[in-house]
Protein backbone atom coordinates (compact mmCIF):
# COMPACT_ATOMS: atom_id res chain seq x y z
CA UNK A 1 0.00 0.00 0.00
CA UNK A 2 1.71 3.36 -1.30
CA UNK A 3 1.02 5.96 1.75
CA UNK A 4 1.64 9.75 1.71
CA UNK A 5 0.95 11.59 4.72
CA UNK A 6 0.72 15.17 4.88
CA UNK A 7 2.39 17.04 7.60
CA UNK A 8 3.23 20.42 8.90
CA UNK A 9 5.74 21.76 11.40
CA UNK A 10 4.40 23.85 14.04
CA UNK A 11 5.28 25.65 17.40
CA UNK A 12 5.12 23.07 20.33
CA UNK A 13 2.61 23.90 22.78
CA UNK A 14 3.59 21.34 25.10
CA UNK A 15 6.76 23.24 24.96
CA UNK A 16 6.14 26.72 24.36
CA UNK A 17 3.59 29.21 25.92
CA UNK A 18 2.22 30.79 23.34
CA UNK A 19 2.16 34.69 24.17
CA UNK A 20 1.67 38.30 21.70
CA UNK A 21 4.66 40.31 20.55
CA UNK A 22 4.93 43.46 22.00
CA UNK A 23 3.38 45.31 19.10
CA UNK A 24 0.58 43.22 19.72
CA UNK A 25 -0.46 41.58 16.33
CA UNK A 26 1.23 38.28 16.18
CA UNK A 27 2.36 35.88 18.52
CA UNK A 28 5.91 36.29 19.81
CA UNK A 29 7.43 34.31 17.34
CA UNK A 30 11.35 34.18 19.05
CA UNK A 31 12.51 31.26 20.78
CA UNK A 32 9.54 29.03 20.21
CA UNK A 33 10.34 25.47 19.88
CA UNK A 34 9.22 23.79 16.59
CA UNK A 35 8.34 20.27 15.93
CA UNK A 36 5.90 18.13 13.92
CA UNK A 37 2.32 18.68 14.39
CA UNK A 38 1.29 15.76 17.31
CA UNK A 39 -1.31 14.24 15.32
CA UNK A 40 0.80 14.35 11.97
CA UNK A 41 2.67 12.49 13.81
CA UNK A 42 0.72 10.19 15.10
CA UNK A 43 -0.59 9.59 11.00
CA UNK A 44 3.03 8.51 10.21
CA UNK A 45 3.33 6.25 12.85
CA UNK A 46 0.05 4.63 11.29
CA UNK A 47 0.92 4.23 7.87
CA UNK A 48 4.46 2.97 9.01
CA UNK A 49 2.07 -0.39 10.95
CA UNK A 50 0.13 -0.40 7.91
CA UNK A 51 3.43 -0.59 5.43
CA UNK A 52 4.60 -3.09 8.28
CA UNK A 53 1.93 -5.03 7.87
CA UNK A 54 1.09 -5.04 4.01
CA UNK A 55 3.60 -3.44 2.57
CA UNK A 56 4.13 -0.51 0.53
CA UNK A 57 5.90 2.79 1.23
CA UNK A 58 5.28 5.38 2.83
CA UNK A 59 6.31 9.39 1.50
CA UNK A 60 5.97 12.42 3.98
CA UNK A 61 5.20 15.92 2.20
CA UNK A 62 5.11 18.77 4.13
CA UNK A 63 4.30 22.48 2.25
CA UNK A 64 6.68 25.45 3.26
CA UNK A 65 10.49 26.49 3.29
CA UNK A 66 13.74 25.38 4.19
CA UNK A 67 13.33 25.51 8.03
CA UNK A 68 10.70 22.85 7.74
CA UNK A 69 12.73 19.97 6.45
CA UNK A 70 13.50 19.02 9.94
CA UNK A 71 10.03 17.56 10.31
CA UNK A 72 10.93 15.47 6.82
CA UNK A 73 13.92 14.02 8.28
CA UNK A 74 12.66 13.58 11.86
CA UNK A 75 9.76 11.49 10.46
CA UNK A 76 12.23 9.64 7.77
CA UNK A 77 14.31 8.52 11.06
CA UNK A 78 10.85 7.11 12.11
CA UNK A 79 10.77 4.61 9.05
CA UNK A 80 8.86 7.05 6.21
CA UNK A 81 10.56 5.71 2.69
CA UNK A 82 10.49 9.57 0.92
CA UNK A 83 9.83 13.39 2.57
CA UNK A 84 9.33 15.96 0.23
CA UNK A 85 9.15 19.83 0.39
CA UNK A 86 6.79 21.87 -1.61
CA UNK A 87 8.42 25.02 -2.06
CA UNK A 88 7.51 28.15 -3.55
CA UNK A 89 6.90 31.96 -2.49
CA UNK A 90 3.84 31.67 -4.35
CA UNK A 91 2.28 29.62 -2.00
CA UNK A 92 2.94 32.08 1.28
CA UNK A 93 -0.11 33.01 2.69
CA UNK A 94 -2.11 30.06 1.64
CA UNK A 95 -5.66 29.88 3.30
CA UNK A 96 -6.08 25.76 3.55
CA UNK A 97 -8.29 25.96 0.43
CA UNK A 98 -4.72 27.30 -1.16
CA UNK A 99 -2.50 24.04 0.64
CA UNK A 100 -5.26 21.93 0.07
CA UNK A 101 -4.76 22.63 -3.84
CA UNK A 102 -1.43 22.32 -3.71
CA UNK A 103 -1.26 18.81 -2.01
CA UNK A 104 -4.34 17.59 -4.65
CA UNK A 105 -1.78 18.44 -7.90
CA UNK A 106 1.04 16.87 -5.57
CA UNK A 107 -1.45 13.68 -5.01
CA UNK A 108 -2.11 13.22 -8.62
CA UNK A 109 1.27 13.36 -10.22
CA UNK A 110 2.16 10.38 -8.05
CA UNK A 111 0.12 6.66 -7.07
CA UNK A 112 -1.45 6.41 -3.69
CA UNK A 113 -3.54 4.09 -2.16
CA UNK A 114 -4.07 6.09 1.26
CA UNK A 115 -3.72 9.53 2.55
CA UNK A 116 -3.71 10.13 5.36
CA UNK A 117 -2.86 13.92 7.71
CA UNK A 118 -3.78 15.02 11.37
CA UNK A 119 -6.71 15.81 12.60
CA UNK A 120 -6.30 19.43 13.14
CA UNK A 121 -3.05 21.40 13.43
CA UNK A 122 -2.37 24.56 15.26
CA UNK A 123 -4.89 26.90 13.85
CA UNK A 124 -7.55 24.26 15.05
CA UNK A 125 -8.77 24.64 11.59
CA UNK A 126 -9.21 20.70 11.01
CA UNK A 127 -9.78 21.69 7.36
CA UNK A 128 -6.95 20.25 4.83
CA UNK A 129 -7.64 16.46 4.28
CA UNK A 130 -11.84 17.24 4.18
CA UNK A 131 -11.09 19.76 1.24
CA UNK A 132 -8.36 17.70 -0.05
CA UNK A 133 -10.81 14.47 -0.34
CA UNK A 134 -13.26 16.72 -2.14
CA UNK A 135 -10.99 18.07 -4.39
CA UNK A 136 -9.82 14.30 -5.62
CA UNK A 137 -13.19 12.83 -5.67
CA UNK A 138 -11.76 10.25 -2.72
CA UNK A 139 -13.92 8.80 0.11
CA UNK A 140 -12.88 10.68 3.20
CA UNK A 141 -13.07 10.11 7.55
CA UNK A 142 -11.92 12.72 10.08
CA UNK A 143 -10.90 11.74 13.29
CA UNK A 144 -10.20 8.32 12.35
CA UNK A 145 -8.66 6.21 15.59
CA UNK A 146 -8.19 3.07 14.33
CA UNK A 147 -7.22 1.54 10.97
CA UNK A 148 -7.58 -1.71 9.22
CA UNK A 149 -6.68 -3.18 6.02
CA UNK A 150 -9.64 -5.15 5.06
CA UNK A 151 -8.58 -6.50 1.21
CA UNK A 152 -6.35 -4.31 -0.92
CA UNK A 153 -9.64 -2.05 -1.81
CA UNK A 154 -11.31 -1.77 0.97
CA UNK A 155 -10.38 -0.63 4.86
CA UNK A 156 -12.35 -0.86 8.08
CA UNK A 157 -12.07 2.23 10.13
CA UNK A 158 -13.36 3.72 13.64
CA UNK A 159 -13.77 7.55 14.00
CA UNK A 160 -13.85 8.82 17.78
CA UNK A 161 -17.32 10.42 18.24
CA UNK A 162 -19.08 11.66 21.28
CA UNK A 163 -18.15 10.40 24.71
CA UNK A 164 -15.80 7.91 23.24
CA UNK A 165 -18.16 5.85 21.73
CA UNK A 166 -16.18 4.66 17.73
CA UNK A 167 -18.08 4.88 15.02
CA UNK A 168 -17.10 1.92 12.49
CA UNK A 169 -17.26 2.34 8.91
CA UNK A 170 -16.10 0.75 5.93
CA UNK A 171 -14.37 2.65 3.05
CA UNK A 172 -12.77 2.34 -0.39
CA UNK A 173 -9.16 3.26 -1.67
CA UNK A 174 -7.97 5.48 -2.81
CA UNK A 175 -9.08 7.64 0.42
CA UNK A 176 -8.06 10.33 2.76
CA UNK A 177 -8.38 9.89 6.81
CA UNK A 178 -7.51 12.42 8.98
CA UNK A 179 -5.64 10.85 11.91
CA UNK A 180 -6.51 11.37 16.00
CA UNK A 181 -4.34 11.68 18.22
CA UNK A 182 -3.95 8.72 20.54
CA UNK A 183 -4.69 6.26 17.59
CA UNK A 184 -1.01 4.36 18.40
CA UNK A 185 2.17 4.89 20.09
CA UNK A 186 4.40 6.88 17.80
CA UNK A 187 7.71 5.45 18.00
CA UNK A 188 10.73 6.99 19.70
CA UNK A 189 13.35 9.30 17.57
CA UNK A 190 16.81 9.51 18.69
CA UNK A 191 19.53 11.93 17.66
CA UNK A 192 21.27 8.78 15.85
CA UNK A 193 18.29 7.99 13.75
CA UNK A 194 18.15 11.37 12.50
CA UNK A 195 21.99 11.37 11.83
CA UNK A 196 21.20 8.38 9.69
CA UNK A 197 19.07 10.53 7.25
CA UNK A 198 20.91 13.62 7.20
CA UNK A 199 22.01 13.18 3.86
CA UNK A 200 19.43 11.78 2.15
CA UNK A 201 18.33 14.22 -0.68
CA UNK A 202 14.47 15.50 -0.21
CA UNK A 203 13.12 16.82 -3.24
CA UNK A 204 11.33 20.33 -3.17
CA UNK A 205 8.93 20.70 -6.10
CA UNK A 206 8.23 24.36 -6.86
CA UNK A 207 4.84 25.70 -8.35
CA UNK A 208 5.99 25.52 -11.72
CA UNK A 209 7.54 21.89 -11.22
CA UNK A 210 3.85 20.92 -10.21
CA UNK A 211 2.31 22.86 -12.56
CA UNK A 212 0.27 24.75 -10.21
CA UNK A 213 -1.46 28.40 -11.67
CA UNK A 214 0.00 30.72 -9.05
CA UNK A 215 -3.30 32.23 -9.07
CA UNK A 216 -5.40 29.81 -7.29
CA UNK A 217 -3.04 29.07 -4.61
CA UNK A 218 -0.94 32.05 -1.64
CA UNK A 219 -2.38 35.35 -0.55
CA UNK A 220 -4.00 36.26 -3.86
CA UNK A 221 -6.42 33.51 -3.88
CA UNK A 222 -6.82 33.03 -0.34
CA UNK A 223 -10.46 33.83 0.77
CA UNK A 224 -9.87 33.12 4.56
CA UNK A 225 -7.14 35.77 6.44
CA UNK A 226 -6.21 35.94 10.17
CA UNK A 227 -6.16 39.63 10.61
CA UNK A 228 -4.53 39.71 13.98
CA UNK A 229 -3.87 37.81 17.39
CA UNK A 230 -5.24 38.68 20.59
CA UNK A 231 -6.02 37.06 23.85
CA UNK A 232 -9.36 38.51 25.18
CA UNK A 233 -10.48 40.19 28.29
CA UNK A 234 -10.51 37.62 30.86
CA UNK A 235 -14.29 36.67 32.15
CA UNK A 236 -13.97 37.10 35.68
CA UNK A 237 -11.20 34.73 36.13
CA UNK A 238 -9.47 32.29 39.12
CA UNK A 239 -8.91 34.17 42.28
CA UNK A 240 -4.56 33.49 42.10
CA UNK A 241 -3.27 32.78 45.36
CA UNK A 242 -0.32 34.36 45.78
CA UNK A 243 1.62 32.74 48.75
CA UNK A 244 4.07 30.43 49.50
CA UNK A 245 3.63 27.10 48.85
CA UNK A 246 2.87 26.62 52.42
CA UNK A 247 0.31 28.62 53.10
CA UNK A 248 -1.38 28.16 49.27
CA UNK A 249 -2.27 24.69 50.27
CA UNK A 250 -3.14 26.02 53.57
CA UNK A 251 -5.81 28.40 52.11
CA UNK A 252 -6.72 25.66 49.38
CA UNK A 253 -7.80 22.62 52.21
CA UNK A 254 -10.36 25.21 54.15
CA UNK A 255 -11.44 26.47 50.62
CA UNK A 256 -12.30 22.33 49.33
CA UNK A 257 -13.64 21.57 52.88
CA UNK A 258 -15.59 24.11 52.44
CA UNK A 259 -17.21 23.34 49.35
CA UNK A 260 -17.53 19.32 50.72
CA UNK A 261 -14.20 18.31 48.74
CA UNK A 262 -13.17 17.24 52.34
CA UNK A 263 -15.02 14.69 54.31
CA UNK B 1 -26.69 39.28 2.28
CA UNK B 2 -27.08 35.76 0.83
CA UNK B 3 -29.14 33.50 1.86
CA UNK B 4 -28.50 31.56 5.43
CA UNK B 5 -28.50 27.52 5.92
CA UNK B 6 -28.35 25.67 9.03
CA UNK B 7 -27.32 22.29 8.81
CA UNK B 8 -29.37 20.73 11.96
CA UNK B 9 -27.52 18.05 13.77
CA UNK B 10 -29.93 15.36 15.29
CA UNK B 11 -30.75 11.80 16.90
CA UNK B 12 -33.26 9.71 17.83
CA UNK B 13 -35.78 12.62 16.77
CA UNK B 14 -34.55 15.36 18.78
CA UNK B 15 -32.57 18.52 17.84
CA UNK B 16 -29.03 19.03 18.79
CA UNK B 17 -29.04 22.18 21.64
CA UNK B 18 -26.50 23.43 18.32
CA UNK B 19 -29.93 23.95 16.22
CA UNK B 20 -30.82 26.80 18.09
CA UNK B 21 -27.11 28.28 18.84
CA UNK B 22 -26.93 28.61 14.48
CA UNK B 23 -30.16 30.91 14.53
CA UNK B 24 -28.51 32.98 16.94
CA UNK B 25 -25.19 33.16 15.03
CA UNK B 26 -27.35 33.64 11.76
CA UNK B 27 -28.25 36.48 13.66
CA UNK B 28 -24.42 38.09 14.38
CA UNK B 29 -24.33 37.69 10.77
CA UNK B 30 -27.28 39.56 9.52
CA UNK B 31 -29.74 41.03 12.71
CA UNK B 32 -33.51 40.49 10.06
CA UNK B 33 -31.91 37.09 8.95
CA UNK B 34 -34.29 34.13 8.91
CA UNK B 35 -32.03 31.43 8.33
CA UNK B 36 -33.59 27.91 6.73
CA UNK B 37 -32.72 24.84 8.89
CA UNK B 38 -31.68 21.60 6.61
CA UNK B 39 -33.18 18.73 7.94
CA UNK B 40 -31.78 15.11 6.99
CA UNK B 41 -32.61 12.20 7.87
CA UNK B 42 -34.83 9.06 7.65
CA UNK B 43 -38.55 7.74 8.59
CA UNK B 44 -40.00 8.61 11.88
CA UNK B 45 -36.97 10.22 13.31
CA UNK B 46 -36.33 12.56 10.92
CA UNK B 47 -40.32 13.88 11.10
CA UNK B 48 -39.68 14.31 14.56
CA UNK B 49 -37.01 15.89 13.97
CA UNK B 50 -38.19 18.22 11.78
CA UNK B 51 -41.43 18.82 14.25
CA UNK B 52 -39.01 20.18 16.55
CA UNK B 53 -36.88 22.42 14.25
CA UNK B 54 -39.95 24.32 13.16
CA UNK B 55 -40.77 25.53 16.46
CA UNK B 56 -37.47 27.75 15.86
CA UNK B 57 -37.15 28.07 12.02
CA UNK B 58 -39.48 29.68 9.87
CA UNK B 59 -38.28 27.28 6.73
CA UNK B 60 -37.19 23.96 7.53
CA UNK B 61 -36.09 22.08 4.29
CA UNK B 62 -36.33 18.26 4.67
CA UNK B 63 -34.43 15.67 3.30
CA UNK B 64 -35.40 12.17 3.60
CA UNK B 65 -33.55 9.55 1.64
CA UNK B 66 -33.50 5.75 3.18
CA UNK B 67 -29.66 6.07 2.83
CA UNK B 68 -29.56 8.83 5.14
CA UNK B 69 -31.14 6.94 8.11
CA UNK B 70 -27.36 7.34 9.48
CA UNK B 71 -25.78 10.92 9.00
CA UNK B 72 -22.74 9.70 6.35
CA UNK B 73 -21.63 13.17 5.90
CA UNK B 74 -20.19 12.29 2.15
CA UNK B 75 -23.94 11.29 1.14
CA UNK B 76 -25.24 14.36 3.23
CA UNK B 77 -22.78 16.39 1.05
CA UNK B 78 -23.87 15.31 -2.01
CA UNK B 79 -27.81 15.74 -0.95
CA UNK B 80 -26.35 19.38 -0.33
CA UNK B 81 -24.66 20.34 -2.82
CA UNK B 82 -28.05 19.48 -5.03
CA UNK B 83 -30.30 21.82 -3.19
CA UNK B 84 -28.07 24.71 -1.93
CA UNK B 85 -28.58 28.11 -4.35
CA UNK B 86 -25.08 29.15 -4.85
CA UNK B 87 -23.54 32.24 -3.01
CA UNK B 88 -25.58 30.29 -0.03
CA UNK B 89 -23.66 30.69 3.55
CA UNK B 90 -24.07 27.43 5.74
CA UNK B 91 -23.69 27.49 9.07
CA UNK B 92 -22.52 23.68 10.84
CA UNK B 93 -21.90 22.61 14.31
CA UNK B 94 -18.09 22.25 14.76
CA UNK B 95 -18.37 18.43 16.18
CA UNK B 96 -17.36 15.14 14.85
CA UNK B 97 -20.16 15.58 12.30
CA UNK B 98 -19.44 18.89 11.13
CA UNK B 99 -15.74 18.14 10.50
CA UNK B 100 -16.52 15.20 8.45
CA UNK B 101 -18.76 17.38 5.87
CA UNK B 102 -17.89 20.83 6.19
CA UNK B 103 -14.39 21.30 4.46
CA UNK B 104 -15.51 19.01 1.46
CA UNK B 105 -18.87 20.62 1.18
CA UNK B 106 -16.95 24.00 1.12
CA UNK B 107 -15.13 22.90 -1.89
CA UNK B 108 -18.19 21.52 -4.39
CA UNK B 109 -20.02 24.49 -3.53
CA UNK B 110 -17.31 26.60 -4.30
CA UNK B 111 -17.52 28.41 -1.32
CA UNK B 112 -15.23 30.16 1.42
CA UNK B 113 -14.65 28.17 4.33
CA UNK B 114 -13.62 29.03 7.86
CA UNK B 115 -14.08 26.97 10.89
CA UNK B 116 -14.40 26.27 14.94
CA UNK B 117 -16.18 30.28 15.03
CA UNK B 118 -16.62 31.44 18.69
CA UNK B 119 -17.93 34.86 17.71
CA UNK B 120 -18.93 36.72 14.79
CA UNK B 121 -18.59 40.43 14.48
CA UNK B 122 -20.75 41.48 11.71
CA UNK B 123 -20.07 41.74 8.11
CA UNK B 124 -17.65 44.42 6.24
CA UNK B 125 -17.82 44.68 2.14
CA UNK B 126 -17.95 40.96 1.12
CA UNK B 127 -15.97 40.05 4.18
CA UNK B 128 -17.48 37.97 7.26
CA UNK B 129 -15.54 39.23 10.02
CA UNK B 130 -15.14 36.28 12.94
CA UNK B 131 -13.16 35.13 16.15
CA UNK B 132 -11.24 32.21 16.48
CA UNK B 133 -9.22 30.36 18.82
CA UNK B 134 -5.60 29.03 17.90
CA UNK B 135 -2.79 26.85 19.89
CA UNK B 136 -5.29 25.12 21.67
CA UNK B 137 -6.98 28.14 23.29
CA UNK B 138 -3.83 30.26 24.43
CA UNK B 139 -4.59 33.14 21.74
CA UNK B 140 -7.66 34.15 19.90
CA UNK B 141 -7.39 35.40 16.61
CA UNK B 142 -9.68 37.88 14.27
CA UNK B 143 -10.39 36.32 11.01
CA UNK B 144 -11.70 37.62 7.60
CA UNK B 145 -13.59 35.66 5.63
CA UNK B 146 -14.59 36.70 1.64
CA UNK B 147 -17.93 35.46 1.57
CA UNK B 148 -19.34 36.98 -1.81
CA UNK B 149 -19.34 33.59 -3.33
CA UNK B 150 -21.31 32.27 -0.81
CA UNK B 151 -19.29 30.18 2.39
CA UNK B 152 -19.50 27.24 4.82
CA UNK B 153 -18.79 28.34 8.48
CA UNK B 154 -18.65 25.62 11.47
CA UNK B 155 -19.29 27.23 14.85
CA UNK B 156 -18.05 25.71 17.90
CA UNK B 157 -21.11 24.66 20.25
CA UNK B 158 -22.01 26.61 22.90
CA UNK B 159 -20.15 29.70 21.71
CA UNK B 160 -23.58 31.03 20.72
CA UNK B 161 -26.69 31.88 22.85
CA UNK B 162 -29.95 30.29 21.45
CA UNK B 163 -31.86 33.44 21.90
CA UNK B 164 -35.73 32.86 23.28
CA UNK B 165 -38.39 33.53 21.02
CA UNK B 166 -42.31 32.47 20.72
CA UNK B 167 -42.81 29.49 18.69
CA UNK B 168 -42.80 30.19 15.08
CA UNK B 169 -44.34 27.13 13.47
CA UNK B 170 -42.47 26.95 10.28
CA UNK B 171 -43.07 25.28 6.94
CA UNK B 172 -41.84 22.18 6.50
CA UNK B 173 -40.55 22.13 2.47
CA UNK B 174 -40.02 18.28 1.49
CA UNK B 175 -36.49 18.71 -1.09
CA UNK B 176 -36.26 15.02 -1.28
CA UNK B 177 -36.93 14.46 -4.57
CA UNK B 178 -34.10 17.24 -5.70
CA UNK B 179 -31.43 14.72 -4.33
CA UNK B 180 -31.76 12.14 -6.22
CA UNK B 181 -29.47 8.76 -6.11
CA UNK B 182 -27.13 8.66 -3.24
CA UNK B 183 -24.15 6.52 -3.37
CA UNK B 184 -20.62 6.90 -1.11
CA UNK B 185 -17.21 5.40 -0.81
CA UNK B 186 -17.52 5.29 2.86
CA UNK B 187 -20.14 3.62 4.65
CA UNK B 188 -21.38 3.19 8.38
CA UNK B 189 -21.29 0.01 9.98
CA UNK B 190 -21.97 0.35 13.55
CA UNK B 191 -21.34 2.27 16.59
CA UNK B 192 -19.01 0.37 19.71
CA UNK B 193 -19.72 2.29 23.28
CA UNK B 194 -17.10 3.58 24.89
CA UNK B 195 -16.05 0.62 27.44
CA UNK B 196 -16.50 1.22 30.81
CA UNK B 197 -13.31 1.32 33.31
CA UNK B 198 -12.43 0.21 36.48
CA UNK B 199 -13.67 3.66 38.18
CA UNK B 200 -16.79 5.55 37.39
CA UNK B 201 -15.57 9.18 36.94
CA UNK B 202 -19.12 10.38 36.85
CA UNK B 203 -20.04 8.89 39.86
CA UNK B 204 -17.83 11.15 42.12
CA UNK B 205 -18.51 14.70 44.07
CA UNK B 206 -14.37 15.34 44.15
CA UNK B 207 -11.99 14.76 41.00
CA UNK B 208 -8.38 15.32 40.93
CA UNK B 209 -7.88 15.23 37.05
CA UNK B 210 -4.41 15.35 35.78
CA UNK B 211 -2.83 16.41 31.86
CA UNK B 212 0.10 16.72 30.25
CA UNK B 213 1.66 18.38 33.31
CA UNK B 214 2.30 15.11 34.88
CA UNK B 215 4.80 14.33 32.76
CA UNK B 216 5.28 10.52 32.69
CA UNK B 217 3.29 7.75 33.82
CA UNK B 218 5.23 6.72 37.08
CA UNK B 219 3.74 10.06 38.17
CA UNK B 220 0.40 9.41 38.08
CA UNK B 221 0.36 7.46 41.31
CA UNK B 222 1.19 11.35 42.70
CA UNK B 223 -2.55 11.91 41.86
CA UNK B 224 -3.98 8.75 43.04
CA UNK B 225 -2.70 9.14 46.55
CA UNK B 226 -3.70 12.55 47.04
CA UNK B 227 -7.27 11.01 45.20
CA UNK B 228 -7.33 8.31 47.71
CA UNK B 229 -6.47 10.82 50.97
CA UNK B 230 -9.47 12.62 49.27
CA UNK B 231 -11.82 10.17 49.01
CA UNK B 232 -11.54 11.33 45.57
CA UNK B 233 -11.23 9.71 41.81
CA UNK B 234 -8.74 10.50 39.36
CA UNK B 235 -9.85 11.44 36.25
CA UNK B 236 -7.70 13.50 33.17
CA UNK B 237 -7.63 15.15 29.80
CA UNK B 238 -6.82 14.07 26.46
CA UNK B 239 -3.31 13.90 26.23
CA UNK B 240 -2.61 11.46 29.13
CA UNK B 241 -5.13 9.15 27.83
CA UNK B 242 -3.62 9.51 24.32
CA UNK B 243 -0.38 8.75 26.22
CA UNK B 244 -1.45 6.04 27.44
CA UNK B 245 -1.32 6.93 31.07
CA UNK B 246 -4.54 6.56 32.19
CA UNK B 247 -7.53 4.48 30.19
CA UNK B 248 -9.95 6.56 28.46
CA UNK B 249 -12.56 5.74 30.55
CA UNK B 250 -11.06 8.46 32.53
CA UNK B 251 -11.08 10.83 29.84
CA UNK B 252 -12.96 14.10 30.47
CA UNK B 253 -14.25 16.27 27.94
CA UNK B 254 -15.98 16.52 24.36
CA UNK B 255 -14.66 13.09 23.37
CA UNK B 256 -14.41 11.68 26.76
CA UNK B 257 -16.67 11.97 29.51
CA UNK B 258 -19.10 14.67 31.14
CA UNK B 259 -18.68 14.90 34.86
CA UNK B 260 -20.49 16.77 37.18
CA UNK B 261 -18.44 16.93 40.29
CA UNK B 262 -18.50 19.51 43.32
CA UNK B 263 -14.67 20.08 43.56
CA UNK B 264 -12.78 19.48 40.11
CA UNK B 265 -8.94 19.97 40.78
CA UNK B 266 -7.48 20.75 37.52
CA UNK B 267 -3.86 19.56 37.86
CA UNK B 268 -1.90 20.65 35.06
CA UNK B 269 -4.45 20.76 32.77
CA UNK B 270 -4.16 23.64 30.00
CA UNK B 271 -7.86 23.92 29.70
CA UNK B 272 -8.67 23.17 26.23
CA UNK B 273 -12.03 23.68 25.21
CA UNK B 274 -12.94 20.14 24.59
CA UNK B 275 -11.64 19.51 27.71
CA UNK B 276 -13.94 22.23 29.74
CA UNK B 277 -17.08 20.93 27.22
CA UNK B 278 -16.88 18.15 29.77
CA UNK B 279 -17.56 19.77 32.99
CA UNK B 280 -21.01 20.56 33.99
CA UNK B 281 -22.98 21.85 36.74
CA UNK B 282 -20.92 24.32 38.14
CA UNK B 283 -18.14 22.83 40.26
CA UNK B 284 -15.43 24.73 42.19
CA UNK B 285 -12.73 24.86 40.63
CA UNK B 286 -8.82 24.90 41.75
CA UNK B 287 -6.46 24.80 38.78
CA UNK B 288 -2.79 24.25 39.48
CA UNK B 289 -0.54 24.90 36.81
CA UNK B 290 2.92 26.14 35.97
CA UNK B 291 1.97 28.22 33.39
CA UNK B 292 0.27 31.35 34.79
CA UNK B 293 -1.03 32.00 31.47
CA UNK B 294 -2.54 28.64 31.14
CA UNK B 295 -6.25 29.32 29.73
CA UNK B 296 -7.71 26.89 32.31
CA UNK B 297 -7.01 30.23 35.43
CA UNK B 298 -9.70 31.86 32.70
CA UNK B 299 -12.55 29.39 34.32
CA UNK B 300 -10.76 28.09 37.14
CA UNK B 301 -12.40 29.73 40.95
CA UNK B 302 -8.85 29.37 42.30
CA UNK B 303 -5.86 29.01 41.04
CA UNK B 304 -2.51 28.37 41.92
CA UNK B 305 1.33 28.91 39.76
CA UNK B 306 3.09 25.97 40.51
CA UNK B 307 4.96 22.22 39.88
CA UNK B 308 2.34 20.06 40.90
CA UNK B 309 5.05 17.54 40.56
CA UNK B 310 6.23 18.92 43.97
CA UNK B 311 2.46 20.49 44.81
CA UNK B 312 -0.09 17.53 45.23
CA UNK B 313 2.44 15.40 47.25
CA UNK B 314 2.83 17.94 49.79
CA UNK B 315 -0.56 18.91 49.52
CA UNK B 316 -1.21 15.08 50.17
CA UNK B 317 0.46 15.23 53.54
CA UNK B 318 -1.41 18.30 54.62
CA UNK B 319 -4.33 16.65 54.19
CA UNK B 320 -3.28 13.36 56.16
CA UNK B 321 -1.66 14.93 59.29
CA UNK B 322 -4.76 17.40 59.47
CA UNK B 323 -6.81 14.21 59.58
CA UNK B 324 -4.23 12.48 61.70
CA UNK B 325 -4.19 9.57 59.37
CA UNK B 326 -0.83 7.34 59.34
CA UNK B 327 0.98 7.96 56.25
CA UNK B 328 1.47 4.65 54.30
Amino acid sequence: MEILVCAKRVPDTSENEIELNSAGNDIQRDDLVYSINESDNYAVEEALQITGKVGGQVTVVTVGGEDDEEILRREMAMGANHGVLISDDAFNGSDGKGIATILKVFVQKGNYDLILTGVQAEDGAAQVGGMLAAMLDYPFASLVNSIEVVDGGKLTISREIEGGDREMNEIDVPCVLSIQTGINEPRYVGMRGIRQVASVPIPTPSASELGIDPATVGRPAAKVKRVDYFVPALGKGAEMLQGSREENIAKLIELVAAKGGLK
Amino acid sequence: MPRIFAYIVHQAGVADDTATELIAAAKKIDAAASPTAIVTGWGADLDAACATVRASYAEVWKIAHEALAYPNAELIRKALVKVLPPGSMVLVPHEHFGIDLAPGLSIKVNAAFVSDVLAIEGVEGTDLKVVRQEFGGQVSAHVRCDVSSGAVVTLRPGAFQPVQSAAVNGTVVDKSSEVGVLAAGRRYLKTIAAVAGDVDITKHNVLVSIGRGIQEKDNVAIAQELADTLGAAVSCSRPVVDAKWLDSSRQVGSSGKTVRPKVYLACGISGAFQHLAGIKGNPFIVAINKNPKAPIFQVADIGIVDDILEFLPELTLKVREMRSVPVK
